[in-house]
């Protein structure tokens, strides 16, 4: 790896444990100030390296240039503190002066405390997807800004007004009570499934920045994993669902990064080592009593990763999405169900079924409609096929239910 | 919207009353499939399957083992549905599985807050 390649590899990497660790020394109030010593790190790196030559160990190379920049910080902020700030923290001063610690341990310590900080309940929904894309996994504000389509300066002000509530909440980076980390998990997990959603639904064009974010929500997943306080059955389970689906990304999506059908994808692009992991991670969540959502949904996926359309695949997959209903609803789910009824109990019940939802103002739901009635009555096909491709939001969903149209 | 409880009553304590197992998951399958469909229109509000083992307090200090009352069916199970009408919860009710069995019974209720009472 050449220099022009390394840095930005390194910052992808290096940035987000840089940012935690002097960050949780700090406190929130000193986020900005940890995010421009890890920046100020990486411009020292590109300016030395070029006249210097790439060090022996890069990463060493960085964690030591930050710690000395956020000791120099340190030394000239105590300083000012000492004069404006009467010495009101004597043990945090004290604390001050120590190393910072920039060890393995140190550094998962503080991205999983990072976690839960940033997913602090008070915290909007985009903003913690936001901040966990810049402070967790590195992005850059210009992919942020292109997984959310929208423009560097919205998710600026987005990122901006997080930090400030996070100020304002007087958030600890810590773990929370042992009492509350059940409740403030699903927090966490939440926005990791956002996160990962937002990479494999995403519409932006940029496959490698998707898959990007798809693996990176995988990656603060494994920490969880691997963290006795955390490692939960749902969490297992979230793992399991979301290796499940990585496992189909290739499959999925063509060269020109138009999506494909489940039943056009070539399996042989299945990734049967995220298959199986999947399979582990799903075995690891079966434990204790508690059936999460994330439990029912990579239930589902799993099935989902089994092609042959057997009787007992749909009967497993319409139980699964029964409970997921009982627990959440959602449209999509409804339809889904639906779907797994006419595989699993006919067509004629899966369409009384359908009629009894009230999802008229969804392109998918006529979808579903015209795929039951396609065999039974082609003309109810038809009539549902074009209310769909009426309400249908893209051209590539335009030009799939024409298709559709077609072939009947 | 008003929120509608449905108490599923059957015979749960007579032996030869009971399932096997094959039954068993067949009505369990029957059963959820019902459940599923409310869920489905967004219409499901909470629910639970309930053991045999229980007890019925009267008034004197009574006390009796078992979750019955003077008749042999039980309630077996309840779920919470919304629905706009006492129409529409039946409809819920009567297509319930539990009623292809002879004897059984499902109840249906409309919930009522004890403070809405109160006013």
């Amino acid at each position: 790896m050449n220099q022009q390649q390394l840095i930005p590899h390194l910052f992808r990497t290096e940035y987000r444990k840089i940012v935690s660790v002097i960050a949780k020394r700090f406190g929130f109030e000193y986020l900005e100030v940890a995010e421009d010593i890890a920046s100020d790190t990486f411009l020292t790196a590109s300016q030395s390296w070029g006249l210097n030559g790439i060090p022996e160990n890069p990463t060493a190379w960085l964690y030591n240039v930050s710690s000395n920049k956020a000791k120099n910080y340190l030394q000239r902020h105590n300083v000012f503190e000492g004069k404006v700030v009467p010495a009101i923290k004597r043990d945090s001063v004290d604390e001050r002066t120590e190393e910072i610690d920039l060890s393995p341990q140190n550094i998962n310590d503080s991205q999983l405390k990072m976690m839960f900080a940033i997913c602090h309940p008070s915290i909007p929904r985009d903003a913690q997807v936001g901040l966990s894309l810049r402070i967790l996994c590195g992005f850059g504000i210009e992919e942020i800004a292109d997984a959310f389509l929208t423009n560097k300066e919205t998710i600026n002000k987005r990122l901006f007004r997080a930090k400030e509530k996070l100020r304002e909440e007087n958030i600890k980076i810590e773990l929370p009570p042992d009492a509350d980390i059940e409740t403030r998990l699903d927090t966490v997990l939440t926005t990791i499934y956002l996160l990962f959603n937002e990479g494999y639904y995403s519409m932006s064009q940029d496959k490698t920045v998707r898959k990007e974010l798809c693996f990176e929500a995988m990656r603060l997943c494994t920490m969880l994993v691997e963290n006795s306080a955390t490692n939960k059955p749902q969490v297992n389970a979230l793992l399991s669902l979301m290796c499940f689906h990585a496992s189909r990304f290739d499959a999925r999506v063509d060269t020109r990064g138009q999506l494909i059908l489940y039943d056009d994808q070539d399996v042989n692009l299945w990734n049967t080592d995220l298959i199986s992991k999947g399979g582990y991670f799903l075995n690891a969540a079966a434990s204790g009593n508690r059936i999460s959502k994330y439990h029912l949904e990579a239930g589902i996926a799993y099935w989902n990763t089994r092609k042959e359309d057997t009787h007992e695949k749909w009967e497993n997959i319409l139980q699964l999405y029964n409970q997921l209903l009982q627990i959440e609803y959602s449209p999509i789910a409804a339809l889904n169900r639906t779907y797994a009824l006419s595989k699993a109990n006919g067509r004629e019940e899966a369409i009384l079924e359908a009629n009894k939802l009230d999802l008229h103002d969804n392109h998918f739901y006529y979808l579903l409609l015209g795929e039951l009635y396609g065999a039974l009555d082609k003309t109810k096909a038809r009539t549902n096929f074009e209310k769909a491709y009426s309400l249908a939001k893209t051209q590539l969903e335009k030009h799939t239910i024409q298709k559709k149209i077609d072939e009947l | 919207m008003e929120e509608y409880v449905l108490l599923m009553r059957l015979d749960i304590l007579t032996k030869g009353a009971q399932p096997s197992p094959e039954q068993m998951q067949q009505y369990m399958k029957q059963y959820q499939d019902w459940v599923g469909g409310i869920a489905a229109q967004n219409k499901f509000v909470g629910g639970t399957g309930l053991s045999t083992e229980g007890r019925v307090f009267k008034s004197n200090n009574v006390i009796t083992d078992g979750p019955f009352a003077e008749i042999k069916e039980s309630i077996a199970g309840f779920i919470t549905v919304r629905a706009k009408d006492f129409d529409e919860a039946s409809k819920f009710a009567q297509a319930c599985p539990i009623l292809k069995g002879d004897g059984n019974t499902v109840e249906l209720r409309k919930i009522v807050s004890v403070h809405e009472k109160g006013q």
